[in-house]
């Protein structure tokens, strides 16, 4: 089991490293000039553009930069944001728990609502039920992300008005609503675009849910459990459903960056002050130091997502276990 | 009968797939004919006060954009960039990931090795996220770098699955039995290479509309295809700002996205079950 | 299809016309929709077993033996129908027309299966302790711990060493015979009346076989129940049944007490199989073989089914199909020999003898 995860976090590590070394060749082989700050930028004369430069380093040839980067990243140094003139793990520390809350919410209603539907449908095979919600879940799986937002949005934002329409928090609301007031508020504007997430990610999960369960409940321990004299629902959730977990995690853990990158665009739609429009922003701005931080965070994320299914998927699966 | 007729026997009777074959086969013809289709130029701009934001009606059957063009007019160019865009990259990345693959199942253990652990890291990577940068990064990026950078990116997933089906084959009586009669690596390669092929098929079949919405995604971010040039994912952006006050700006290019991914996935999983009736559920 | 019309009765023992059987099957029929037609796998099957009796069923692969044991508890599905006018009575109850919760009252209840393949039979996912007690439990209303400590009871009794142990464990994690003790284990743990054993030993090592074998006749004898034997190999049957019923194309083609059919057997299918079975007392030079295969059940031939591969096939074997005939008291074949003799001398050489 250790042996498993040392060998995993090490293809992580490399991973994340790759991530962390095409994006620092690419911000700073891209044509463009950091904006050290619109402020300064307006009135700046070369001379004081060459001093900023000086000031961050970027007058040197790239390795020497890259190994700098590589040194301060060892010390656990983000560096410093160029445009807001912050050090890039407050920039970032501030909009990672919000896409991670979006991210964990959306995963988790797209896992439940995707078992949920692949279970009805292998239930119910061959009905019309099956062929509506196959036609459902594949529309879901087939529906833009962001394009699903704005339907959303025109719908329950505008035309029936439940629903606040952008941001995290309704800038308007009142000081003394306490803690869970702003929990309420925050849940509120986190409908929305986590439905919008989850309804597309559920769409693929429901799909292979479907498949896994048909072959389970094709197999010869289904036709056991059916003999014992189990009730056709527990034959389904706990025979053939334990054994199509291990798949459908593992579609899970792979479905992070499915939802990072959806995360990147339904923020956009939904105003959400996540990573993604920090990113976004830090991109077009060529905010060197944002830009690899949050591309080495993506690919941490990634990792995680898949190593968090290889556990899971061992936890459900024995003859998966490492140890086994 | 062989195999191939099999299997196009199997994909006749398939209700959903003929019905995304037709979908998509009619999508493409539509594309093609856009200029004798669009009842306007897509680009041209007859007033932009008198006629900006015309709902449907009889004289713009899909209503009319900010500028006063022709919404029905721009869906049908867009198309173009869409599947340009998702048939290229998808054709593109199945070839190289076929022929990775193909490399890597038939190598010596070592350079198997080599490959596979490259091609894991390379998912591992956050595919759009890099996509995302080198777009927004060289602005302006015509439509070929495009095809090429995203078919550049999307090609690990099918070099897997192909190198799986090689391993297994080449495990398999048939292929020792080539060996056997004196097939060299080239010969045992023309054995197994229309058993991959069906896999190739139905791997850029489902690539097609993953590849749309990628391409439409990062449009609608405003990278890639720069307007004027309509595409589905830059519509939605312009009409994003209309959204409540003319819904059909965004509305009409995304029905167009939605049901052309979905035909194209229909395809493909015919394809699958058709080629793989194993797989058939 | 005749054969069905048979006025001949299953074979009952003397003496217990009056008594209900505990297992009654009349003219079952099993189809499955397949490419090209309907398989008729079971076609107009007739078999009794009763209370505390060991049966044996006996056939080559794609008789039909399995599918008759999986239709007896209505698991054929979803693809497999029994047709109707079929009849599966447990105890005079007719089981085709319970409702699904009935029958599942009776699915490893009063009637449990073990299947050839233990691996592939136990889930793999689940400790197999929490897949007996399972069984217990959907049956019996008792606590968690009591249906733990039952399993683990009847894991004991089965010959599972350390059965508190092993009850934690997963079915990869055990050796075939284990498994197989715990597929029984399974199958015995709310005591059924009728144990109906699918080829329950082919998976196995051939020590292990006796074994199980074994461990089967004396969990019977401890507990009373009837026992539904299937297998491919007669030699089995000789050890442990009382009674034989040997299956051919979706029939019965010969039923007798065990010694009476090995003493004589009056179907030459039954024949072939007999010189099929290696026999220590009486060394050969060679084994026989029944000559061709079973034909498909999507299209079993005219007449007798098993005349393109008998021996002493004449004419009205290929056109008129027999019925179950009584060669002997209490000995049934459904073979026109029966009747006539006679057509047997002519042809001395038993199926498969080289000429």
């Amino acid at each position: 089991m250790l042996g498993f995860l040392a060998r995993r976090l090490a293809l992580a590590a490399l991973t994340v490293l790759a991530v962390v070394t095409i994006t620092f060749a690419l911000v700073h082989l891209a044509p463009g000039e950091p904006m050290l700050g619109n402020a300064e930028r307006m009135r700046a004369d070369s001379a004081t553009i060459a001093r900023q430069r000086a000031r961050f380093g970027l007058d040197r040839p790239i390795a020497t930069q890259f190994a700098f980067y590589l040194a301060n990243l060892a010390r656990g140094e983000l560096g410093e944001s160029f445009v807001r003139h912050r050090p890039v793990a407050l920039v970032l520390g501030e909009a990672l728990p919000n896409t991670l809350l979006l991210g964990a919410v959306a995963l988790a209603a797209s896992f439940l609502l995707g078992v949920a539907i692949g279970s009805v449908q292998a239930a119910r095979r061959g009905t019309w039920v099956d062929g509506v919600l196959s036609i459902g879940s594949l529309a879901c799986y087939s529906t833009p992300s962001f394009w699903l937002g704005l339907v959303l949005l025109l719908v329950f934002g505008q035309q029936l008005g439940w629903l606040p329409v952008a941001g995290m928090t309704d800038p308007a609301a009142p000081e003394h609503v306490g803690p869970l007031g702003r929990a309420l508020d925050v849940l509120r504007h986190l409908l929305l675009p986590a439905a919008t997430l989850a309804l597309v990610n559920a769409g693929a999960i429901a799909r292979f849910e479907r498949g896994a369960l048909v072959d389970a409940l094709g197999a010869e321990f289904v036709r056991t459990a059916r003999a014992k004299g189990l009730s056709p629902a527990a034959v389904l959730v706990k025979h053939a459903g334990r054994s199509a977990l291990a798949p459908v995690l593992t579609l899970a853990g792979l479905s992070v960056p499915a939802l990072l990158t959806g995360s990147v665009l339904v923020e956009s739609v939904f105003g959400w002050p996540g990573m993604g429009r920090v990113t976004y922003e830090a991109i077009f701005a060529r905010d060197y130091n944002v830009v690899t931080a949050a591309a080495m965070i993506a690919g941490i994320l990634v990792a995680l997502g898949s190593l968090l299914a290889d556990l899971a998927v061992a936890r459900a699966d024995p003859r998966q276990r490492p140890d086994a | 009968m062989s195999p191939w007729r099999l299997a196009w026997r199997r994909l006749r009777v398939n209700r959903a797939a003929v019905a995304g074959g037709v979908l998509a086969g009619l999508i493409a013809l539509a594309t093609i004919a856009a200029p004798l289709l669009a009842p306007a130029d897509p680009l041209a701009q007859p007033d932009p006060v008198g006629l900006q934001n015309l709902p449907p009606g009889a004289g713009h059957l899909l209503g009319t954009d900010g500028f006063s063009r022709d919404v029905l007019s721009r869906t049908l160019y867009g198309a173009r960039v869409s599947l340009a865009v998702g048939l290229l990259a998808a054709l593109l990345a199945v070839l190289v990931g076929g022929g990775v693959g193909f490399a890597a199942g038939l190598s010596r253990p070592a350079v198997d090795r080599l490959l596979m652990r490259g091609v894991d890291v390379a998912l591992a990577l956050p595919r759009v996220f890099l996509l995302l940068a080198v777009f927004a990064l060289w602005e302006g990026v015509p439509l070929a770098a495009v095809i090429l950078l995203i078919a550049g990116t999307g090609w690990f997933e099918s070099s897997r699955l192909v190198r799986a089906h090689v391993r297994s084959l080449r495990d398999s009586d048939f292929v020792a039995a080539a060996r056997a009669l004196g097939a060299g690596r080239a010969g045992v390669a023309r054995h197994l290479l229309p058993h991959v092929g069906a896999t190739l098929i139905v791997c850029a079949t489902l690539d097609i509309g993953n590849i749309i919405l990628l391409e439409a995604g990062l449009s609608y971010l405003g990278l890639g295809v720069q307007p004027p040039t309509p595409t589905w994912g830059n519509m939605i952006l312009e009409g994003k700002d209309l959204l409540f006050a003319a819904p059909w700006i965004a509305l009409a290019p995304g029905l167009a996205l939605l049901f052309t991914v979905v035909a194209f996935n229909l395809l493909g999983d015919g394809l699958r079950d058709a080629l793989d009736p194993r797989r058939a559920r | 299809m005749t054969g069905s019309a048979t006025p001949a009765t299953p074979a009952t023992p003397p003496g217990r016309e009056a008594r209900v059987p505990l297992l009654e099957l009349r003219d079952l029929r099993v189809t499955f929709p397949v490419a090209g037609g309907v398989a008729r796998a079971v076609d107009g099957l007739d078999l009794l077993v009763e209370a505390g009796e060991t049966v044996g069923l006996v056939g080559e692969s794609g008789c039909g033996k399995s599918v008759t044991a999986l239709a007896i508890l209505r698991l054929v599905g979803p693809d497999g129908h029994i047709a109707h006018g079929s009849s599966v009575r447990l105890e005079g109850r007719d089981l085709l027309a319970l409702p699904g919760k009935e029958m599942r009252a009776v699915r490893g209840n009063h009637v449990a299966l073990v299947f050839q393949e233990p691996l592939s039979a136990l889930n793999p996912v689940l400790r197999i302790g929490a897949q007996i007690a399972e069984a217990v439990r959907a049956h019996e209303s008792v606590t968690r711990a009591t249906a733990r400590w039952r399993a683990i009871e009847m894991l004991t009794m089965v010959g599972l060493p350390e059965a508190e142990r092993r009850a934690r464990q997963y079915p990869h994690q055990l050796s075939g015979g284990m498994r197989q003790r715990v597929m029984i284990a399974m199958a015995l743990v709310c005591r059924p009346k009728l144990l109906i054993a699918d080829e329950p030993t082919t998976a196995l090592d051939v020590t292990i076989q006796a074994e199980i074998l074994e461990l089967l006749a004396e969990l019977q004898r401890k507990l009373g129940m009837a026992v539904l034997l299937i297998t491919h190999n007669l030699g089995l049957v000789a050890e442990t049944t009382q009674r034989v019923a040997v299956m051919y194309g979706g029939q019965i083609v010969e039923e007798a007490a065990t010694e009476a059919l090995f003493a004589r057997a009056a179907h030459p299918y039954t024949e072939g199989l007999l010189a099929a079975v290696p026999r220590l007392d009486e060394p050969r030079e060679r084994l026989r073989v029944i000559p061709g295969q079973v034909p498909p059940a999507t299209s079993w031939p005219a007449g007798c089914r098993f005349h393109p591969r008998c021996p002493y096939a004449w004419e009205r074997c290929r056109t008129e199909a027999p019925p179950l005939l009584e060669a002997a008291p209490g000995h049934r074949a459904r073979c026109w020999l029966v009747e006539e003799p006679a057509r047997r001398t002519r042809a001395d050489a038993p199926p498969g003898e080289k000429p």
